[in-house]
């Protein structure tokens, strides 16, 4: 019985939750930030848990964008940034570690680091962790390059 | 350690374990990282068994005969005070009880050190070709230790590690040494059991931690027996566990599992319970909770997840899935026996003015 009591709060306290949730949602289709740029632009990414955060950024045709990236977690990362050919590259590639170069960069635990990566042709570009296990894990994100006006 | 009030709670350990090592293929107790980085997994099989406040947790690590090291990681509830070789057949003998059909040395430093990776180090010691050690620290303090010492994290340990540090932030790493294996004669297959004598007042099983390393569409499986002094209540953080058996242990058990080596502190009459545990990966992101103590329920935290989640761990026919209907139809029933009860006293209060 008092397992059922237990049970019976923990019900009420998820409806609740629910309840919540439901009326502060929306139909799924927010409005999309501004795309970023022209200019170059700094976008500060955290690495925790092994995800991105965040995993998706716009920007306007031809920017330039300065990723900060910091890795929380006490395993290895990358961020990969390029077209479909640059990742499949990485996915059976046998380099451990990118030095900082445009578009690749490898972090150790804890640590901090800087790439570059001008985004010239409208369309959407994939950011991805491929070390083992982690582009499946949920390791990846994406760049929506928004035609200039 | 808290709720030091809980004297008959089930202290409790780990099933186990994770993670790996230099691409090896060898287990740890229910999964392991291949060469080519995918996991084999392997049924774990542990005994939890706590009276007079200390835990004793028991389990096998079982090497699988290649590859130079290898390892895994394991969080554990409390402080142990001992690690040491295990009897030979107990588990063994736990699972001769539940199947079917149901018939009726070591060196040891326990001074504690800090590592430069900010972990506590408190207790390590060999056990054949086992290099055990006893950690303190948080997720990332131990994630590191472990990379520093040649363990391959996959990248769902950071958030398991930082889940299980936010409770217990005592975890065991035992590291195989396959030259001491062979020097020892083990082969593939050949395990080593361990037994680990925890001091503790705090009820949960790992289970999450069985999950570490794999692809979320993979079934977890493992058989937990628990030994307490009392019939314990169980609640679970989600779906997939079975309590298989519930029952008063045989003498004929207990005095089986005594006689085997460091097994002395079986009492006389303890609580059998067996637990099956089949889910999925994905969703194996929870513990058990225990309680043995009539005066205190399992903690809805140490199942790992929020009350909105939580399961009760009863046997099959125990009927606790109707519960909510049974709650709903005894407040019904309440509820017409004072409209009836209110009806009544109204007609007589109108026969009395009439």
């Amino acid at each position: 019985m008092r397992l059922a009591l237990i049970l019976a709060s923990a019900i009420v306290a998820g409806s609740a939750t629910t309840a919540v949730g439901y009326a502060v949602a929306d139909d799924g289709r927010a409005p999309k930030p501004e795309p970023l740029g022209p200019e170059t632009v700094t976008v500060v990414v955290d690495i925790e848990h092994s995800q991105f955060l965040p995993s998706s950024v716009r920007v306007m045709e031809g920017t330039e964008v300065r990723f900060v990236l910091s890795n929380d977690d006490p395993i290895n990362h990358e961020l990969i940034i390029g077209p479909p050919e640059v990742h499949a590259r990485h996915a059976t590639g046998t380099e451990a570690t990118h030095p900082p170069k445009t578009g690749e960069i490898s972090l150790g635990p804890d640590k901090q680091g800087v790439t570059t990566y001008v985004f010239d042709e409208p369309g959407v570009v994939e950011i991805a962790c491929h070390l083992s296990g982690h582009y499946d894990f949920g390791m990846r994100g994406e760049v929506e390059v928004v035609e200039a006006e | 350690m808290k709720r030091q009030s809980l004297v008959k709670a089930v202290g409790l350990a780990v099933p186990m374990a994770l993670v790996v090592l230099t691409a090896v293929p060898a287990s740890a107790c229910g999964g392991l990282v291949g060469e080519n980085g995918t996991i084999q997994l392997v049924r774990t099989t542990t005994l939890a068994g706590y009276t007079n406040g200390v835990e004793r947790y028991v389990t096998a690590f079982e090497f699988t005969g290649q590859g130079e090291s290898v390892g895994s990681i394991v969080p554990l509830p409390d402080v142990p005070t001992t690690v040491e070789r295990a009897g030979d057949w107990t588990l063994q003998r736990l699972a001769q009880e539940v199947a079917p059909p149901v018939l009726s040395a070591a060196a040891e430093t326990t001074a504690a050190t800090t590592d430069a990776s900010g972990v506590e180090i408190v207790l390590e010691t060999t056990i054949d070709a086992l290099d055990i050690t006893v950690l303190k620290g948080g997720g990332d303090e131990v994630g590191q230790w472990a990379l520093e010492n040649g363990f391959l994290l996959p990248p769902d340990a950071p958030e398991v590690l930082d889940f299980y540090a936010e409770r217990s932030p005592v975890f065991m790493a035992a590291k195989f040494d396959a030259n001491r294996a062979a020097e020892l004669g083990q082969g593939a297959g050949d395990s080593t059991p361990i037994m680990a004598t925890i001091p503790t007042d705090d009820p949960w099983v790992p289970l999450r931690i069985l999950g570490l390393g794999l692809e979320a569409g993979r079934t977890v499986e493992a058989d937990v027996f628990l030994l307490t002094d009392e019939r314990p209540e169980l609640l679970a953080g989600g779906p997939g566990l079975t309590l298989a058996r519930s029952e008063a242990a045989s003498p004929l058990l207990l005095g089986d599992l005594r006689s085997d080596v460091g097994m002395g502190w079986v009492p006389p009459t303890m609580w059998l319970s067996y637990l099956q545990l089949e889910a999925g990966a994905g969703q194996l992101d929870y513990d058990l909770a225990i309680s043995a103590d009539p005066d205190h329920e399992p903690s809805i935290a140490d199942a790992g997840v929020g009350p909105a989640s939580i399961v009760p761990v009863a046997p099959a026919d125990a009927g606790w899935a109707l519960w909510p209907l049974v709650a709903g139809v005894s407040v019904a029933a309440v509820a017409l026996v004072g409209l009836a009860t209110a009806q009544r006293r109204r007609s007589a209060t109108r026969a009395v003015a009439s």
